[in-house]
């Protein structure tokens, strides 16, 4: 098995994920501020929750199969970017759907007396 | 505490941010659901492929199933499992989710990098089709 196995699922979800941008005009990267404001804390909270199941040996990770770099304490880095992408791809997905269908999400301007939709 | 006990605790932490916390509700609203269903599908292939190899092993001890077999992969379903991951995958996806969307959500509702709005899609031959018969 390949040290790149891990790394080889992230690039199929951050890839898979990535024309969402281009095609339907997500703009998630390009609101890379809000982006990273909304990914940090969960990196964070995930990484703690992640960090006690490895020490509670709740799970391993074959060491045949991710790259072997750790990023922090006993946090491989394979693990730490699945933080990074999966939320990353989230919130594309939710911005996608908006795009196509023009539903809401709660974070739309308020705009008084202007019932203009398009 | 078991990997269970934690994937139900924090489902229900990530709840009460979305409700009271946060407030911003996303489980109330479609584009939540809707974009959940795609993920969840997503979600189901990508962990296959981290649990089906066993790139990610799980101790029996600590979830519903048993432990991740030390040859082959585990069962494709059943036995707590579900397309080869433990179903407190899901529930730890879930809350993954239902967290990140809800701090998206938030931090535009207070106005950081609300615009630009997401769309219209770049290809759009049925909205366009719309716009020329309607006047």
């Amino acid at each position: 098995m390949s040290n790149f196995a891990y790394l080889g699922v992230l690039a199929f979800c951050f890839i898979g994920t990535l024309w969402l941008e281009i095609v339907l005009r997500t703009r998630v990267y390009r609101r890379w501020l809000r982006l990273i404001l909304s990914v940090a804390p969960v990196i964070v909270i995930f990484v703690a929750w992640d960090l006690y199941a490895i020490s509670a040996n709740h799970w391993t990770f074959d060491s045949s199969q991710i790259t072997g770099i750790i990023a922090v304490a006993s946090l491989p880095l394979d693990e730490l970017l699945f933080f990074v992408v999966i939320p990353c791809c989230a919130i594309l997905t939710l911005e996608a759907v908006r795009s196509v269908r023009g539903w809401t999400v709660g974070d739309e301007p308020t705009r008084d007396g202007v019932g203009d939709e398009s | 505490m078991s990997y269970t006990q934690l994937a139900i605790i924090g489902i229900l932490v990530v709840i009460v941010g979305d409700l009271f916390v946060l407030r911003t509700r996303l489980l109330t609203r479609k584009i939540f659901w809707v974009s959940y269903a795609i993920i969840v599908f997503f979600q189901l292939v990508s962990n296959g492929l981290l649990t089906g190899f066993r790139i990610v092993r799980y101790n029996g001890e600590v979830i519903i199933g048993s432990s991740t077999p030390v040859e082959g992969p585990p069962p494709f379903i059943g036995d707590g499992r579900l397309v080869f991951a433990p179903v407190e995958d899901l529930m730890f996806g879930f809350a993954l989710v239902l967290l990140t969307l809800s701090l998206w959500v938030f931090w535009g509702r207070i106005g950081v990098q609300r615009l630009p709005m997401a769309g219209p899609p770049r290809f759009s031959p049925g909205r366009k089709r719309d716009s020329e018969s309607s006047p």
